[in-house]
């Protein structure tokens, strides 16, 4: 049998693993590899870096723990940036950065982030990321695979009055329903964190070092994701997973947590080939930077992105519920009908999904075939299979927006 | 008999009929299986060619017809509770059972020991 091959085209490893070892430069470490180790993780390699796949526990049950109680993350791997203008105004970095994203960053709050990406000249998406407004900076955090990419493309694009800083550090997610009361028996239950609502950000000193607390997560469930300096990671995962509630979970069922909250996988469901109101993700371009805004366009592809934002997009990214049991991966062809030629579109994430215990997949379609309740097929193994179209996420978030 | 392949599959000759299933360290590897798709009874594998797929959370993966035969049975069992195959992937866990064109290809296949070695 041949082991199929797992994670997204981000992955080092997109091919077969075997090949990914003979051919890959030297993986890098997360400050938590030790950790990693000491756990029993099963490591492969991911966007250049060794990173635990799973623990002993395994997938299912680290994706079900985390829908259930709380799961640890290590994503040390994604690249923090921090923008921090010469002048100390802080407006003058969001002004920068307007120039290069179609979010409202002026009017982002200081404690405050908001889910962005950099977009292409032709309207594509570069990278998805969180920026946030802190005291005196902004915070950028980015995927893996693209950070080398997106530091030279700001580098390359704000003005000298910006400085552009990739931050080394670890940078953990605690997710689940759990979290929250996890992290905060950690801390003893300090009035500013308990006080964090849905896309809060707050400095907070944890075991003495300096710490970036976000409520924020890629899992659709309520967490925070902690920056912390690399020296005090790993004693950080260690004193959240001594708690009952908590469990390390690898990248496999980050993956299918994320799959079934309906987030996009940059290099995966969106790239530069797609377009943020192709890809369903209109919601976060704020009004002001619209059509009759008071800073419309001024990003890059503003001519096409406002465009479809009025007229609507040829075509959308969509659920998709395969109607069996079989999963229907990334790749796989969409067809309108079990008969015909052509192809609509294509699948660009799918797998089962431990919490609904069926296969789910995302993908794209064109927009007359995007109502949920359309039925299309997709080829696999020769064999035409039908999915229903289905809202996004496929299970409700949990966020604290309260 | 019992005999492994390369390609991580078992095989235990009753007869002219195998039994075959993916190997305790196939299973290992994979994780949490929760899809299984299974050959036709009646039909006729050449070795080599895609017989069954088993999938876990993160990927599908493809077995492959050890040696050449038709198909007599099938675990439906396993095909309905995929995860169960993880628990005895090498008893009630097979996924099917091959009338075999010649027994006598079963010698050219690993050892239990052999398998041991190679699989390491």
């Amino acid at each position: 049998m041949s082991w199929g091959c797992p994670m997204s085209p981000n992955a080092a490893g997109a091919s077969s693993p075997s090949e990914s070892i003979s051919v890959a430069p030297p993986l890098a470490q997360t400050p938590l590899h030790a950790f990693h180790l000491r756990h029993g993780a099963k490591m492969v390699p991911f966007a250049g870096y060794a990173m635990p796949l799973q623990y002993p526990a395994g997938l299912l049950q680290e994706h079900r723990h985390t829908r259930r109680a709380a799961g640890l993350f290590d994503v040390s791997h994604m690249g923090q940036i921090v923008l921090r203008p010469r002048s100390g105004e802080v407006a003058e970095a969001a002004r920068a950065l307007e120039a290069v994203i179609p979010i409202d960053v002026l009017g982002l709050a200081e404690g405050r982030q908001r889910y962005a990406f950099l977009t292409d000249a032709a309207g594509g998406i570069l990278d998805d990321l969180m920026v946030a407004h802190l005291p005196g900076r902004l915070v950028v955090v980015v995927n893996a695979a693209n950070k080398a990419a997106d530091t030279a493309h700001l580098r390359a694009t704000l003005p000298d009055s910006v400085a552009v800083e990739p931050v080394l550090g670890g940078l953990i997610a605690l997710q689940g329903p759990n979290a929250a009361a996890a992290l905060g028996r950690l801390l003893g239950h300090p009035a500013d964190l308990e006080a964090m609502r849905f896309m809060d950000v707050r400095e907070v000193a944890i075991f003495g070092a300096p710490c970036l607390v976000s409520r924020s997560g890629y899992t659709g469930e309520d967490g925070f994701e902690i920056a912390v300096p690399a020296e005090a990671a790993e004693a950080l995962a260690e004193a959240l997973i001594a708690d009952a509630s908590v469990l390390p979970v690898g990248l496999g069922a980050r993956d299918s947590l994320r799959l079934e909250a309906g987030l996009p996988l940059h290099g995966a469901d969106i790239d530069p080939g797609t377009s943020p109101v192709e890809a369903g993700l209109a919601w976060a371009i704020s009004p002001v930077r619209r059509s009759g805004g008071a800073r419309v366009g001024g990003f890059p592809g503003a001519a096409r992105i406002l465009e479809e934002i009025t007229r609507g997009p040829a075509r959308r990214r969509v659920g998709l519920r395969p109607e069996g049991r079989a999963p229907v991966r990334a790749g796989a062809m969409l067809f309108a009908d079990a008969a015909a030629d052509e192809a609509i579109g294509h699948v660009t994430s799918g797998g089962f999904g431990p919490s609904l215990e069926a296969p789910v997949a995302m993908g794209f379609v064109p927009a007359a075939l995007a109502a949920p309740g359309t039925r299309v097929f997709a080829e696999l193994r020769g064999t035409r299979l039908p999915l229903v179209v289905s809202r996004l996420p496929f299970v409700p978030a949990g966020f604290k927006r309260g | 008999m019992l005999r492994f392949t390369d390609e991580h599959e078992w095989l235990r000759l009753d007869g002219d009929t195998a039994t075959i299933g993916i190997t305790a360290h196939a299973a290992e590897q994979l994780g949490d299986l929760v899809y299984v798709e299974l050959p036709k009874v009646g039909a006729k594998l050449t070795k080599g060619e895609a017989a069954a797929v088993v999938e876990s959370v993160k990927a599908a993966s493809d077995v492959y017809a050890p040696l050449s035969g038709e198909v007599t049975e099938v675990n439906e069992a396993a095909g309905s509770d995929p995860a169960s195959i993880g628990g005895d992937p090498q008893g009630a866990g097979w996924l099917y059972r091959l009338k075999l064109d010649d027994p006598s290809d079963m010698d050219a296949l690993m050892d239990e020991a052999a398998y041991a070695d190679f699989a390491k």
